[in-house]
């Protein structure tokens, strides 16, 4: 896919509570197409103490409305700095970076999306491109406390939604691999995003069932295009690029020895 | 418009501007943002005899105005890059150079024996950074007499022109400097990357896999531009210089510190299209200061 150096501009800014915000983005020309799973390297100012780009997950593309959405966690000086930006600010992306999740060939596959904190950001996209697809996700969703569960109110748009947390003030306590809807009900396909452990325990999950599974992984990058060969993981085929060859791997390809 | 062309040797290049080793992958992955064939050359990825898998992750860490990389010359081999790699580069109409790395003086000169049978390849640079495993692992560029060795085993195995990449983990960067231009070889570029470090203090661990690796980016620049002024002094062949250039104004020091063309690694990452903007803003910055060539400004210095 060809990829772009856009300035966009920032058209709405959204906080979803101390800690993350939703950043809308658009273009005077059309953006071009993205797939779910895809991610942006982000150019962030105004901060000196980030010097490279930022990898950001795509959360939403509205076509219609010619919108890129981004969720951002405000953990460090980089993803802070792109919290505080506002509407009518620019922001120079890299873009659509990597491959995006699988989708189904036959409609009516039943997909479970599985994501912790901020890795629900690219199952958002993914639920509704697999819907307008004509296959049928569900999400379960799992976070801290019910205050970090983020856009739920689209997520049940599109699928059914379960949800975790680990304190218990909303869904079921704990962590998502123990929810109650693994065990009553059937998938066809798995898609995760989020802290490894949790992916790790959602593949062993996959593996042990034998549901086909992809996890959408975070290593640190520099160049995000396949140059630097900083971002590498270990899988079938030795050390490759999570960013040009993932973010997104089926977990078949992926050296994770937990699982075996 | 000014003259842009410059010489390294016999390599005639369009302008200065090239791009590091490791930095800019095989050019593919730059082509939806540059047009390859308006750079003065580029230098693909580090490649060894036989296929290397690299360090463990992490390889990298952010530094105040750097980076830090372990990345540890993983690459397929020559073989594949000639068979794979060189077919899709061959109709290009720039300077494609390959950078060489190996563990013996012998491991070098075959690599470079190899690549000398490709046309379109017409130069080559040594990266002899890379530790000497029959000398104990020490890098055979922080000594005179192992720089000595690489350059004189690769220069009778390779005829065209032979650019060989200084390490600035030295005391003395110009007498190893001497030594290559001494064995022969055509060119010096400079510098690779600085050895640093990065702890995680929660951890109380390395950040990086093998604990150390290598600095680069705009804070390495004034070591960099110190060294290429040093060695351009002193060696009468012409010197590539390179470290921390983020734009026209610090390729421009470095020319004036006497290189004769420039390359840039780091920045490539931040903005994928800046080597365009960096020949511009050389050209521009020609004219504005009535400059008809570019070799006007190279070690040109007021004293
Ligand atoms: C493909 C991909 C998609 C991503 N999608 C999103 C997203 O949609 N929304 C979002 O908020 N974040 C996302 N991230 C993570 C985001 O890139 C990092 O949080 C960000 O780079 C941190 O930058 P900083 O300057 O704020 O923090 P820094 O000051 O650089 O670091 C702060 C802390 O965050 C940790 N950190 C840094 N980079 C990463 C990383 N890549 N993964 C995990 N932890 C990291 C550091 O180790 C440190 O502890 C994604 C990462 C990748 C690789
Ligand atoms: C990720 C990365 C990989 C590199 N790989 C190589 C390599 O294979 N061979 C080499 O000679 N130099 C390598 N270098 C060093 C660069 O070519 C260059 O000398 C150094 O980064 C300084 O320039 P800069 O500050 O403009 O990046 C690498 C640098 C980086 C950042
Ligand atoms: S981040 Fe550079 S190769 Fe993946």
């Amino acid at each position: 896919m060809k990829k772009y150096l856009l300035d966009l501009t920032v058209c709405g800014v959204e906080r979803l509570n101390g800690t993350h915000v939703v950043l809308r983005l658009t273009s005077q020309q059309q953006l071009p197409p993205m797939q779910p799973g895809q991610f942006v390297e982000v150019k962030v100012e105004h901060s000196p103490a980030t010097f490279l780009r930022r990898p950001i997950s795509i959360n939403r593309v509205d076509m219609a409305n010619n919108e890129l959405w981004l969720l951002v966690h405000a953990i460090g000086d980089g993803t802070r700095a792109m919290a505080a930006l506002k509407r009518g600010d620019t922001l120079n992306c890299l873009l659509p970076l990597g491959n995006g999740f699988t989708l189904p060939q036959k409609a009516g596959e039943r997909c479970l999306l599985i994501g912790g904190g901020v890795g629900t950001a690219p199952l958002l996209y993914y639920g509704e491109v697999l819907r307008e697809n004509g296959c049928e996700p569900s999400f379960l969703l799992g976070a801290r406390t019910a205050a970090d569960l983020l856009q739920l109110e689209l997520f049940e748009r599109i699928g059914a939604t379960y949800l975790t947390t680990e304190d218990g003030s909303r869904g079921e306590q704990g962590f998502v691999t123990a929810h109650s809807v693994l065990r009553q009900e059937t998938f066809d396909r798995i898609a995760t995003c989020g802290p490894k452990p949790m992916m790790m325990a959602v593949a062993k999950y996959a593996q042990d069932k034998g549901i086909e599974c992809e996890a959408s992984l975070e290593n640190l990058m520099a160049c995000g295009l396949g140059a630097c060969l900083c971002c590498v993981e270990k899988t079938d085929k030795g050390n490759v690029c999570v960013c040009s060859e993932g973010p997104v791997f089926n977990i078949k390809r992926l050296k994770w020895q937990d699982l075996k | 418009m000014a003259r842009l062309e410059v010489n390294i040797g016999d390599l005639r290049l369009k302008n200065p501007v090239m791009t590091a080793s490791g930095t800019f992958g095989y050019g593919i992955e730059f082509a939806d943002f540059v047009d390859l064939n308006s750079l003065g050359g580029f230098i693909v990825k580090g490649t060894t005899l036989h296929p290397r898998e690299g360090n463990d992750y992490p390889r990298m860490v952010e530094t105040a105005s750097g980076m830090l990389n372990c990345v540890g010359l993983q690459n397929k081999g020559v073989d594949h890059f000639c068979d794979v790699i060189y077919p899709q580069l061959q109709h290009l109409d720039t300077n494609v150079i390959v950078n060489v790395s190996g563990s013996t003086p012998e491991d070098y000169a075959e690599c470079a024996a190899r690549l000398a049978q490709l046309d379109k390849v017409p130069a080559i640079e040594l990266n002899i950074s890379c530790p000497n495993v029959k000398d104990g692992g020490m890098a055979f560029g922080v000594t005179t007499t192992d720089a000595a060795s690489v350059v004189k085993a690769v220069r009778k195995a390779y005829p065209k022109t032979l650019i060989v990449k200084l390490s600035p983990n030295v005391t003395d960067i110009v007498s190893i400097a001497k030594a290559v231009a001494d064995e022969g070889a055509d060119s010096v570029s400079l510098i690779n990357t600085l050895m640093g470090m990065a702890i995680d203090i929660e951890r109380r661990r390395p950040k990086l896999s093998i604990s150390t690796g290598g600095l680069s980016g705009p804070a390495v620049k004034p070591v960099a531009l110190r060294m290429v002024w040093q060695v351009a002094r002193a060696v009468d062949i012409p010197v590539v210089g390179l470290g921390g250039i983020m734009d026209a104004s610090d390729a421009i020091e470095f020319l004036m510190a006497g290189a004769t063309a420039i390359e840039v690694g780091t920045a490539n990452f931040i903005d994928p299209a800046v080597t365009t903007k960096i020949i511009n803003g050389i050209d521009q910055w020609l004219d504005a200061h009535g400059c008809k060539d570019v070799t006007e400004i190279v070690g040109a210095l007021r004293s």
